[in-house]
């Protein structure tokens, strides 16, 4: 079925937790070389019938509006996937 | 006086609301999520909790729910509403408050008798205390750090918007020490820490005359009754 992702991730100049946290674990695992790691979201929006650019623009603004709190997150992508 | 108090799911503190308004000489009225009747209270409370277990973003869905639609609609025109802790959130998610609230800075859960400073008198709810008064209330929460972008910021100082700011520490990271907002009109007002938990001896924080002694909260609901009676 088409589905719509949407993602969302904490703004760049943000502290993210969870990413964080994910890193000092991944330094104690032995991955020296990644420097840092960032946790966002990525949301799908099912569809039982085909998506139309509508649907996308209105999921846009879902994200926008919805998704993701402008103060606090950016949405960095929105794409249809079949 | 009717003072309506919400429920959502995951709503915890409005039992405590609902009493600190009859302590207060109010009528309490429970108003649920799903009905968007509000019917004809004189004020709404937000109460704390985690509505809808903090799924999305705290606030964030319960900001949607059909109670909700009415109360943006009848805070635009005046009605107060005072929001608290999750409250508060959903206050910011409703955009009926600028910023946000993210994780706390030391990103542990905070559970604190907390000194605050009431840097705005001229509110529906804050009408009983006198400008700068300090007072101890609890706070407990986990996404209680307070941001806003720097132009909001910069607004917010200017316009004297901020209500309550932290005093002797900042506990979750909040911008500006800031603990509580109000709007531009002054009938809506959220803040981090509970004025609930403070109406009645014996159940507050400690003060210097007696243990749980603390009834600082109680000015709040006060405040509101006041500001109704002489509307």
């Amino acid at each position: 079925m088409p589905k719509i992702i949407v993602e969302v991730m904490p703004k760049a100049d943000l502290l993210d937790p969870q990413g964080k946290a994910v890193a000092n674990a991944l330094h104690r695992s032995g991955n020296k070389d990644i420097s840092a790691v960032r946790i966002g979201k990525r949301i799908e929006l099912h569809f039982d019938r085909e998506v139309t650019d509508a649907d996308l623009a209105a999921a846009r603004k879902i994200g926008e509006d919805f998704l993701s709190n402008a103060v606090i997150e950016d949405v960095v992508n929105v794409v249809v996937e079949n | 006086m009717k003072i309506g108090v919400v429920t959502f799911p995951g709503t915890l503190d409005d039992r405590d609301a609902a009493r600190a308004v009859r302590l207060a000489g109010g009528e309490a009225v429970s108003l649920w999520h799903a009905d968007s009747n509000l019917q004809k209270v004189d004020a709404v409370i937000l109460p704390g909790g985690f509505s809808y277990g903090d799924y999305l973003r705290c606030g964030a869905i319960a900001a949607q729910a059909p109670v909700m639609k009415e109360i943006i609609k009848k805070a635009n025109q005046g009605l107060p509403v005072l929001g608290i802790c999750n409250g508060f959130q959903v206050l910011v998610e409703s955009h009926l408050l600028p910023g946000g609230l993210i994780r706390n800075e030391h990103q542990h859960f905070i559970c604190r008798d907390q000194k605050l400073r009431v840097e705005n008198v001229d509110t529906a709810w804050t009408n009983q205390f006198a400008l700068n008064q300090e007072i101890t209330i609890p706070l407990k929460n986990g996404e209680g750090g307070y941001i806003a972008t720097k132009d909001e910021l910069a607004r917010l100082e200017g316009e004297g918007l901020i209500t309550f700011r932290y005093v002797d520490v900042n506990p979750n990271g909040s911008m500006n020490d800031i603990a509580g907002l109000r709007n531009e009109r002054g009938n809506v007002v959220g803040l981090m820490p509970h004025p609930e938990h403070a109406v009645e001896p014996g159940f507050g924080p400690d003060t210097d005359a007696a243990m749980r002694s603390g009834v600082d909260g109680l000015l709040f609901f006060k405040s509101v009754l006041n500001a109704l009676v002489n509307a």
